[in-house]
């Protein structure tokens, strides 16, 4: 039973400075990237702006609440719903900035292929969401 | 799927890098890198009351759990019950993704498929106590729906990881 214990906090404890990597590079993002910033790479075409909205999501970082928040902002300025609605699920399913830590524990072709499958699945998934609320209103 | 003994020497050459990073940009710009620090442990703070929970787990899993039982639930013979559990366990789990890590590693060395591991990554996107949040911001139809093609889309991308391993 100590034995267990033991190797527990051992195997968490060897990951501990790839948990630091990611938090310090979310500090970097969130120090760095305004919401200003975000919102002025949309352009309002909504067939550019969702891959786009996917990719900024992709590289973004931090609470979920803040794309929403930034998602909201991004919608009162006339960005399509296929793009924000990409620009979220991407915000929580690809993992950019977790990458090393993903890769380092996972596996590198496990990370590549899930982040891969991720990020073209947010835009499927935005596309499918927002067809439905079409088709539903 | 390679086993990664070494993560422990990556992190830490990993960081190292990140700490120089950290320097170079101090001397560049050090109003913005306190600014990215102090934002690093607000994280962490965040995050350390959830590492006793995965200790616990990880505990759990090795003491308790044989391999065996793993493979019944989430292994190779785990069929829809399998799929069932990593997408509603996904959704109920806390924290930030990549403290799950460790604990799916574990897992996945007791047999749990890969499939299964990116559907519970996937579906811990979905994140019950927000949800009244992003009604209020696009609306409870969106909220339903969204969260409907979600769980679809951890299941899509599960069987297309385990197609193509």
């Amino acid at each position: 039973m100590k034995k267990s214990f033991y190797k527990a906090l051992k195997g968490l404890g060897k990951m501990i400075p790839l948990f630091l990597v990611v938090i310090l590079f979310m500090g970097l993002f969130l120090a760095h990237i305004s919401e200003e910033i975000m919102s002025e790479i949309f352009t309002g075409d909504p067939l550019r702006d969702t891959p786009v909205g996917a990719v900024i999501g992709s590289i973004s970082a931090g609470n979920p609440i803040t794309s929403y928040i930034v998602g909201g902002e991004l919608l009162k300025k006339s960005v399509s719903l296929y793009a924000v609605t990409a620009f979220i699920v991407a915000w929580v399913t690809v993992g950019v900035i977790q990458y090393p830590a993903e890769s380092a524990i996972l596996g590198t072709r496990f990370a590549i292929k899930r982040n891969i499958l991720s990020f073209i699945l947010s835009i499927l998934v935005a596309i499918a969401t927002v067809t439905t609320l079409g088709v539903l209103q | 799927m390679k086993k990664n003994k070494n993560e422990g020497y990556v992190g830490m050459r990993l960081l190292g890098l990140m700490v120089l990073l950290y320097v170079i940009l101090y001397l560049l710009k050090p109003e913005n890198t306190i600014k990215a620090a102090k934002a690093s442990i607000n994280i962490l703070a965040q995050i350390l009351p959830i590492f006793p929970l995965i200790i616990l787990f990880m505990w759990v899993v090795n003491y308790f759990i044989e391999p065996k039982t793993v493979s019944k639930y989430v292994g190779r013979g785990s069929g829809t019950k399998g799929w069932l559990i990593a997408v509603v366990t996904g959704i109920l789990s806390h924290g930030p993704t990549y403290i799950w890590y460790p604990l799916l590693k574990d897992l996945r060395s007791q047999g749990m498929k890969n499939g299964l591991i990116a559907a519970f990554l996937y579906a811990r996107a979905i994140k019950i106590p927000l949800l009244p949040l992003i009604a209020y911001y696009f609306g409870i139809t969106f909220v339903i729906v969204l969260t409907i093609y979600m769980i679809l889309a951890s299941i899509i991308e599960g069987k297309v990881i385990e197609l193509i391993e």
